[in-house]
């Protein structure tokens, strides 16, 4: 195979080729490498340039936590996926995968000229450098930047895959399948407990996947590995792989998600991509391990320098060698284990530098049995290699300065700084931390949710010890939840336990401005520029954080908390617990949208409400809008029309024959019970008590702070039972100001509620030959003027359906609404429809409606009016009843501030040039006064008014009321628009259309 | 998502069945008419805005439609306690004795 693959080596299957491009080069793995595993077999480090000075970059990790290797996954149309970790990215034979942020290619990029300007991309850039010109920042700058900086490229098409979500209810959630999670699953599964095993690894094991010279139980690790899985299954733990916790949430609930074809070549046929799972455990136990700290010298970015761990990761599990000549930089005993592992598959290891002076001798004689060259207290200063590592420079280290450097030839270098637990989960549930000095790093303290943490995650080291707590940890579990258990024994052998110093810098003998020695890899942070950050004046943590970005990319800091904490905590000659440490934010690794938008998209994004008549409506060419969550037509065009000769032919025919309206959209609840009349008087302004039963009137909604908040007829059906209209918009609302008031203000009344919006269509009939065609349909109720006049309701019949019928009119002419139960609505519309054709019948929609009722000044609530509008202020005050002893809103209508005489007045406009205004428009009432002008009013409802000839208008404008005839001001951006304030009638105010003629024949 | 009791459905259920309905036991006067500017412009504007625990209204609006109150920890977003409406104001302290 290829020169980097050692045989016998690693869980990857060698017998089974996959094939897969990388910037367009075909490339072979094995079925189970990862991206990075596979290239890094091919002997492939560059992978990747960075986001700002475009710095070649390789694979610095074997896992989620990779800041560099960042890549973009194709599977076809719509189906890429940008900033992709390599690391864990498994291939598939076709997937095809492209590196990032470069131009023209990878091996050479123009932008790396940021890397000869780095002086002045140093911390805080930004804000020094394109501050002046200020108008320059729009069209030079931001441009600039955005297309300079950056990582992967959006897909331009819509996404053909599937998303899931589903629920998960257990008694115990353990996140990370490493050996803490795994004896953990064990201790409380053995006590009868529900447990759910998940880890975001393709399999389960952990460390000792990295591990398999290991022995547990007498057992090689793999082999242990493998029987306790089937043990576990056994005892019915649920193990779910591929599967990441993002977040932590209140009370134990915790999301997941779960890559369910990103691995596959050929898709399934129903599956999900992905799949969101909202899990609600009784305990929790966190065992998400430790990751592994890099070094902070000149050069540790480039291609090549690796994480000691990560390279022990890729030569057990992937059978695959970083390097055939690596050097080893640490000030930790870990990595000299992966220097053993590695000579052991045949690598000439070069050398380990170690900055320790004293380092174990057991660890000293095994290097020296194996031949490999030792370097205590000596740092690495540089390194070199265009597009990767091929010498370093390694100096001694005498009273913490670097001695003459000598230079050594490699292929890859391996580091390691030491190991910090994962604290992100831990800190979602806003857990404290404490520090240990000892281990130079926070470990988890208290968490007010029902978690415990375990392993690696709280500072233990070793495979014995990490079994040993998981398992305590799955007891003390089961014990919380009632249940006994107890711990199995634990010994391993051929186990390794490090120990190690923590390190800021590594001492170097280069000027510190020039280092180039990065602590955050994704964002491009240096040490220099944290130090600069604080001699700029940031103390706390987070501000040095924003000012460098350190951190703040989308690996969020998992490989640069700690160390730039420690250069920060260096700089301030503070303790590190007094600079603190950055909030770890969900998610724990980047989340796809699809994951998070599950089934709501497309039509599932938002509901649509349609009405029974809205079919209708879709066959005979209308043209919706939406309004709240419904769909309406808004009107009906016939051939060759558009919308202004559409609603003016509307309007015409209903005002000269009849028009049909479907209103079944208003908000409609029922009161009903010996106090139902009480709790209107208390609800609405109007008085109720007189109403009899068989009328209706219109109500006015008030807040109990005196502004309008919704209207709609209301019909007395009988003594207690009223039939409450409200706007389309406002029938939930106006349901839980009720509900609210009746339970909690008014418990003692005797009154029930029921929305049966839903329950009812309505279809309105307007026009002066309304009565004439709804008459020959009615049972039960006779039209005329005497027997059911203007604001009268009946229960009866019509077309032989059951109905409730309204004499009301939303438009100055004759008007009905039938209301009939639901599913009858479309045949009562099309029994209408054609029993109208003779009187010249049309439909309309809601532009109609609007132009029809802004004729007869009838205010629409939310249009005309914005919350700070009072019955008084709209012209309404007849509806106010004078003599009741409370309604809501009352005592708000006498504050002070309402009763103020600068209100602004609902009146009606009329433009003196014939224009129509703009709604929304600002008014003034002296147009050479000097901008910026004194607004007093603006532009409710505006539109060309048929029945005028002229354009109409509504607005409020202060004491507009009594300013009538007088001009006012509307400045547009080209002109200035006169106009002048009139009555909000305009159209027929006597009213004289609305009765029926009493020698109608009928 | 937090898990609520509702005090009339005697169940603990997710969030996501519930609305906020603002802080509790801010009395509506009898006879509101009565009040002066001030007291009225109290009730209707002022909140306590509490850092800690703080009485509060929630609806079981996808269930049984009630409101109800609720002790609830800003801090922590605990809810110490929920309770129908109408109950008198329960005591912290005997809360804060329950909780240890």
């Amino acid at each position: 195979m290829t020169t980097y693959r050692v045989a016998g080596k690693g869980r990857v299957d060698t017998g089974q080729p996959v094939t897969f491009t990388f910037d367009g080069k075909r490339f072979e793995g094995c079925a189970g490498d990862t991206v990075a595993s596979a290239l890094l077999a091919n002997g492939v480090h560059l992978m990747g340039r960075s986001f700002k000075y475009h710095r070649p970059r390789g694979p610095v990790t074997a896992g989620s936590e990779e800041p560099n290797a960042l890549i973009g996954t194709r599977r076809g149309a719509g189906q890429f996926e940008p900033n992709t970790r390599a690391t864990v990215q498994e291939i598939w034979d076709g997937l095809e995968t492209t590196s990032q942020n470069k131009f023209p290619n990878l091996k050479f990029d123009i932008g790396a000229i940021n890397d000869f300007a780095y002086m002045l991309f140093s911390a805080g850039f930004y804000y020094k450098t394109f501050m002046w010109p200020k108008n320059f920042w729009h069209k030079v700058y931001e441009p600039f930047i955005r297309k300079a900086a950056g990582l992967g490229v959006s897909p331009t098409e819509e996404d053909p895959d599937t998303y899931a979500s589903r629920n998960l209810h257990c008694d115990v959630l353990i996140v990370g399948a490493g050996p803490t999670g795994l004896a953990a699953a064990r201790a409380a599964a053995v006590g009868g407990v529900n447990v759910v095993l998940i880890d975001e690894n393709v399999e389960c094991g952990g460390t000792l996947l990295s591990k398999p010279n290991a022995e547990i139980n007498g057992m090689p690790s793999w082999d242990w590995l493998a029987a306790e899985l089937v043990s576990l299954r056994s005892l019915g733990v649920k193990i779910m792989t591929r599967t990441t916790a993002i977040g932590y949430y209140h009370q134990n609930m915790i999301g997941m998600v779960e890559k369910l074809t990103d691995h596959l070549s050929d898709l399934p046929k129903d599956t999900p991509r992905e799949r969101m799972w909202h899990v609600r455990a009784k305990q929790v136990i966190l065992a998400q391990g430790a990751l592994e700290k890099p070094l902070v010298f000149h050069g540790n970015d480039r291609p090549g320098v690796m994480l000691a761990g990560s390279a022990q990761t890729y030569l057990n599990r992937y059978g695959v060698l970083v390097g055939k000549r690596p050097v080893i930089i640490t000030s930790h005993d870990s990595a000299w284990d992966a220097a053993f592992d590695l000579a052991d598959a045949g690598a000439d290891v070069r050398a380990i530098v170690d900055t320790r002076e004293t380092v174990d001798e057991e660890l000293q004689s095994q290097a020296r049995m194996r031949g490999i060259g030792m370097k205590l207290s000596h740092t690495v200063t540089a390194t070199s290699g265009r597009l990767r590592v091929s010498s370093i420079r390694v100096n001694p280290i005498d009273d913490g300065k670097a001695g003459d450097g000598l230079i050594i030839p490699c292929d890859a270098l391996l580091m390691s700084g030491g190991w910090t637990p994962s604290l992100h989960l831990f800190s979602h549930t806003k857990g404290s931390l404490t520090w240990n000095e000892d281990q130079t790093t926070f470990l988890p303290k208290d968490t007010p949710e029902d978690c415990t943490i375990a392993g690696a995650s709280r500072g233990l080291w070793g495979i014995e010890n990490v079994l040993i707590d998981g398992a305590s940890a799955g007891v003390k579990v089961a014990m919380a939840l009632g249940k006994e258990s107890q711990t199995r024994q634990h010994k391993v052998t051929h186990d390794r336990i490090g120990s190690g110093v923590s390190q800021i810098e590594l001492p170097t003998d280069k000027s510190s401005g020039k280092a180039k020695a990065f602590v955050d890899f994704q964002n491009d942070v240096t040490a220099k520029d944290l130090r600069l950050a604080v001699r700029e004046g940031m103390r706390s943590i987070e501000h040095v954080k924003r000012y460098t970005t350190n951190g703040m990319a989308t690996d969020q800091g998992k490989m640069s908390n700690i160390n730039g904490l420690n250069i920060a905590a260096d700089a301030l000659n503070k303790p590190q617990p007094q600079v603190g440490l950055t909030t770890f934010r969900p998610p724990y690794t980047p989340t796809t949208f699809g994951a998070f938008a599950g089934y709501h998209r497309g039509d599932h994004f938002e509901i649509t409400r349609k009405t029974q008549i809205d079919s209708w409506a879709q066959e005979n060419g209308a043209v919706f809008e939406p309004v709240g969550q419904w769909r309406r037509a808004r009107y009906f065009p016939k051939r060759g029309e558009d919308m202004d000769t559409a609603v003016g032919r509307e309007c015409r025919t209903t005002r000269a024959h009849v028009g049909i309206f479907d209103a079944s959209t208003l908000g409609k609840i029922e009161v009903v019970g010996p106090d139902a009349v009480e709790f209107m008087n208390r609800m609405y302004t109007n008085p109720w008590t007189k109403l009899a039963a068989g009328r209706c009137r219109y109500g006015l909604l008030l807040g109990d702070d005196g502004f309008i908040r919704d209207d709609g007829v209301i019909g007395r059906m009988s003594q207690d039972c009223f039939h409450v209209t409200t706007t389309t918009g406002g029938a939930a609302r106006v349901m839980n100001m009720m509900e609210d008031y009746l339970q909690t203000e008014w418990p003692d009344l005797d009154v029930w509620l029921t929305s049966t919006t839903e329950n009812w269509s309505t279809i309105a009939l307007n026009g002066p030959k309304a009565a004439k065609l709804l008459a020959p349909l009615v049972d039960g109720v006779e039209l005329t003027e005497d027997a059911f006049p203007h604001m009268s309701c009946a229960e009866c019949t019509v077309a032989g359906m059951p109905a409730r019928l309204f004499r009301v009119s939303f438009t100055g002419e004759i008007g009905f609404e039938i209301n009939v139960p639901a599913p009858m609505g479309r045949k009562l519309w099309e029994t209408l429809w054609q029993a109208g054709q003779e009187h010249g019948i049309t439909a309309y929609g809601t532009e109609t409606m609007h132009v029809l009722r802004a004729e007869k000044g009838y205010i629409i609530v939310g249009q005309d009016t914005d919350g700070t509008v009072t019955p008084y202020d709209a012209g309404m005050g007849w509806a106010v009843a004078k003599t009741k002893k409370d309604f809501v809103g009352m005592r708000g209508l006498m504050r002070p501030d309402l009763v103020a005489s600068n209100r602004r007045h609902l009146v009606g406009l009329l433009t003196e040039d014939g224009t129509k205004l703009e709604e929304g428009a600002q008014i003034v009432f002296d147009p050479h006064q000097a901008i910026p002008m004194t607004m007093v009013g603006h532009v409710t409802s505006s539109y060309h008014s048929d029945a005028m000839g002229r354009p109409i208008a509504l607005a409020l404008v202060e004491c507009g009321q009594n300013r009538m005839g007088e001009t006012v001001y509307i400045p547009m951006p080209d002109r200035t628009i006169a106009a002048k304030i009139t009555s909000t009638v305009f159209f027929d105010p006597s009213n004289s259309r609305v009765k029926i003629p009493s020698g109608e024949m009928l | 998502m937090l898990l609520i009791n509702c005090p009339y459905c005697e169940e603990t259920l997710p969030e996501a069945e519930f609305v906020y309905a603002g802080e509790a036991h801010v009395l509506r006067a009898e006879t509101p008419s009565e009040l002066s500017d001030q007291d009225w412009a109290e009730f209707l504007f002022i909140r306590q805005n509490v850092k800690g625990v703080h009485f509060e209204r929630w609806r079981h609006f996808h269930g049984c439609a009630r409101f109800f109150n609720a002790a609830r920890d800003t801090v922590s977003d605990k809810f110490l306690i929920t309770y129908k409406a109408g109950e008198p104001r329960p005591n912290l302290t005997e809360l804060a004795g329950d909780a240890t």
